[in-house]
């Protein structure tokens, strides 16, 4: 069977099927819950405990205050930027330029927790 | 009982053809050993940046150009964000609300039947490593082993609209993709390295019902036949789970080809907040209108054109249209058989190139392009079946020298080597019928007293008697003379 990769429902489907695609814009006017930080935290896998949480709620919500301090201003026919910088993606021409990929993967899996015959190993992960 | 109307969309994760990956110099070769071709963009180290890959790019240009879809002047890289042991970076640079290619269509034919399939979005992104469970060695208990030689390899997810009502539609859409891709030298098709790998999302709601019903989505499925396979355990698992009184819960299911059947993905309640947002490593991927039409410019003529013009200039029939550009290769080699052989004798080439070559590249399990007879070669033998010189069944000892003679001798050669023209002399006929027929009175009598049999019986003696380089025509024509 194929390794599979990054299990979970959410698709290009989920639009059509009804399920909501979430815009920053959606959650600017309200200000997050101390579930929703423990959930974030889990999400981004951070350990936080109950007094981190409660800062982290405090500094959170300050950010959004100060992004719904922002959403006063017009912003009505500007188009949205992806990047900071108005430049445009820089290409590479498709060459192979590493070499010598066995010194540099001892080098790497010196630095690994575990590796055996030239693989990374990690805790068991199946489906 | 209820009738039931199945709805299915795809989402392809097809392999692009480059040489390097799409963020990184290091190599896409498949097979290398385990952790040998990843970087350390690849295995993100902190520090490094992504540098894109400009032939990933003109793959999906071609894409989108092919399928008449839009190619974005502006499209966005995006984070998707989930951990997973073979994603190094904790997520996957992927495209999500500007994608590099937006609508186009497919058509397909299944059976009789022809229907276009829109297409929704195609995008660029990279694929993940590969997580082992076999096969370690013994220190490695309760480990799993990645290899992240694949991480970091150029994809690009083509996405279908729900347009599809059977599995066996579902299957037609996945082989004129994969035609497709090929045809235009983005993907080298290649299923079992995982080339080319479908996701069928699949749902079931009573006839005539508008809104959708809750899909599933099948993973991974890496061949024709799985993909069948799987669609129909997963229909009827999902009519018999709704008449027996259930619901059907959105879910991920993987299909196992040992059962037959598609089971749940241990799936955890959180992982589909993918929770994406524009890459700020990545700049706007801009592509200009020039850029675009170069490519054009570039790009075969397609399988749809190429039919229709197969079907005008050479009088083939949809069906053998349809047979003969299954890939670009076959096509080329097919029109470069025409042209050896003549205009002419276009629909002899086409039996030719379908069932005695076909059989013989079966039988050896050969690709068109590592044919044993070139279509020259085929082509010259064929003028010669077409001009009389050799007879059909003479032709198939042609053609078996030929496949064996490794591309060095022509037919022509062959035919003078070995003698095997064709006897179409009257008098060097007239002169062997003579023969036979003094030397067997008795089917002659018997022919005589009406039996056609004999008939037959006679005209295989002729056969037989010049090795069967006699034009059968000729020689019943001759011996119904004598006779009649």
């Amino acid at each position: 069977m194929a390794p599979s990769r990054g299990c979970g429902g959410k698709n290009f489907y989920d639009t059509l099927y009804g399920s909501p695609v979430y815009h920053l814009s959606d959650f600017v006017t309200m200000s997050l819950t101390l579930d929703q930080v423990h959930r974030i935290a889990h999400l981004a896998r951070i350990e936080v405990d109950e007094t981190e949480a409660r800062s982290t709620l405090g500094q959170l919500n300050e950010i959004f205050g100060l992004i719904e301090t922002m959403q006063a201003i017009d912003t009505q026919g500007v188009a949205p930027m992806a990047h900071a910088q108005d430049l445009a993606q820089r290409l590479r021409p498709d060459c192979v330029t590493e070499n010598d990929q066995l010194a540099w993967r001892s080098a790497f899996q010196a630095i690994a927790p575990e590796a055996e015959a030239g693989l990374y190993l990690v805790p068991r992960v199946i489906e | 009982m209820k009738h039931w109307e199945v709805v299915i969309g795809i989402e392809t994760h097809v392999q692009l053809s480059t040489a390097s990956k799409i963020f990184s110099g290091s190599s896409t070769a498949f097979g290398a050993a385990p952790n040998l071709q990843a970087n350390a963009v690849d295995i993100a180290l902190p520090g490094v940046l992504p540098v894109l890959n400009k032939a990933a790019v003109e793959c999906a240009i071609r894409f989108g150009l092919a399928v008449g879809g839009e190619v974005a002047a502006k499209s966005i890289f995006a984070r998707k964000n989930y951990f997973y042991p073979d994603l190094p970076k904790g997520y996957q640079i992927s495209q999500y609300e500007l994608p590099v290619v937006r609508g186009g269509g497919l058509p397909i034919q299944f059976g009789e039947n022809e229907k276009l399939i829109s297409l929704t979005r195609a995008h660029l992104e990279e694929d993940a490593g590969k997580s082992l469970h076999e096969g370690l060695g013994p220190t490695a208990q309760g480990r799993s082993g990645i290899d992240l030689n694949r991480a970091g390899t150029p994809l690009l997810e083509i996405v279908s609209e729900p347009d599809m009502r059977s599995a066996v539609e579902a299957v037609a859409y996945a082989r004129a993709l994969h035609a497709l891709v090929r045809w235009i030298g983005i993907c080298d098709g290649n299923m079992q390295e995982g080339s080319f790998r479908c996701d069928a999302n699949v749902s079931v709601r009573p006839a005539g019902e508008v809104r959708l019903g809750t899909r599933r989505e099948i993973k991974n499925l890496n061949s024709f036949r799985f993909l069948q396979q799987a669609i129909d355990y997963e229909v009827q698992w999902q009519i018999a789970t709704i008449e027996d009184g259930g619901s059907i819960e959105q879910a991920t299911v993987l299909f196992d080809p040992a059962s037959g059947e598609t089971r749940a993905m241990r799936s955890k309640e959180d992982a589909h907040d993918y929770r994406y947002f524009p890459d700020p490593d990545l700049l706007p991927l801009i592509i200009d209108r020039q850029w675009v039409e170069q490519v054009r410019a570039g790009l075969p003529e397609l399988p749809a054109a190429r039919r229709e013009r197969l079907i005008a200039d050479c009088g083939l029939s949809a069906y053998d249209a349809r047979v003969l550009t299954a890939s670009l290769d076959l096509a080329n080699y097919y029109e470069a058989t025409v042209v050896a052989a003549g205009r002419k004798n276009a629909k002899i080439c086409a039996n030719w190139v379908m069932v005695d070559l076909a059989a013989r590249l079966n039988r050896e399990d050969r690709e068109i392009g590592q044919s044993p007879v070139s279509a020259t070669q085929l082509g010259g033998l064929i003028a010669r079946i077409a001009d009389g010189t050799i007879s059909t069944s003479m032709a198939r000892k042609v053609f078996d020298e030929l496949c064996n003679s490794g591309h060095s001798s022509s037919a022509d050669e062959i035919i003078a080597r070995q003698g095997l023209q064709q006897i179409s002399d009257d008098s060097a006929l007239t002169a062997l019928i003579d023969d036979l027929l003094a030397a067997n009175p008795g089917m002659v009598a018997e022919f005589r007293s009406g039996k056609e049999k004999a008939f037959n019986a006679l005209v295989g003696q002729v056969m037989k008697a010049t090795r069967g380089q006699a034009n059968p025509q000729r020689v019943s024509e001759l011996l119904r003379r004598k006779l009649g």
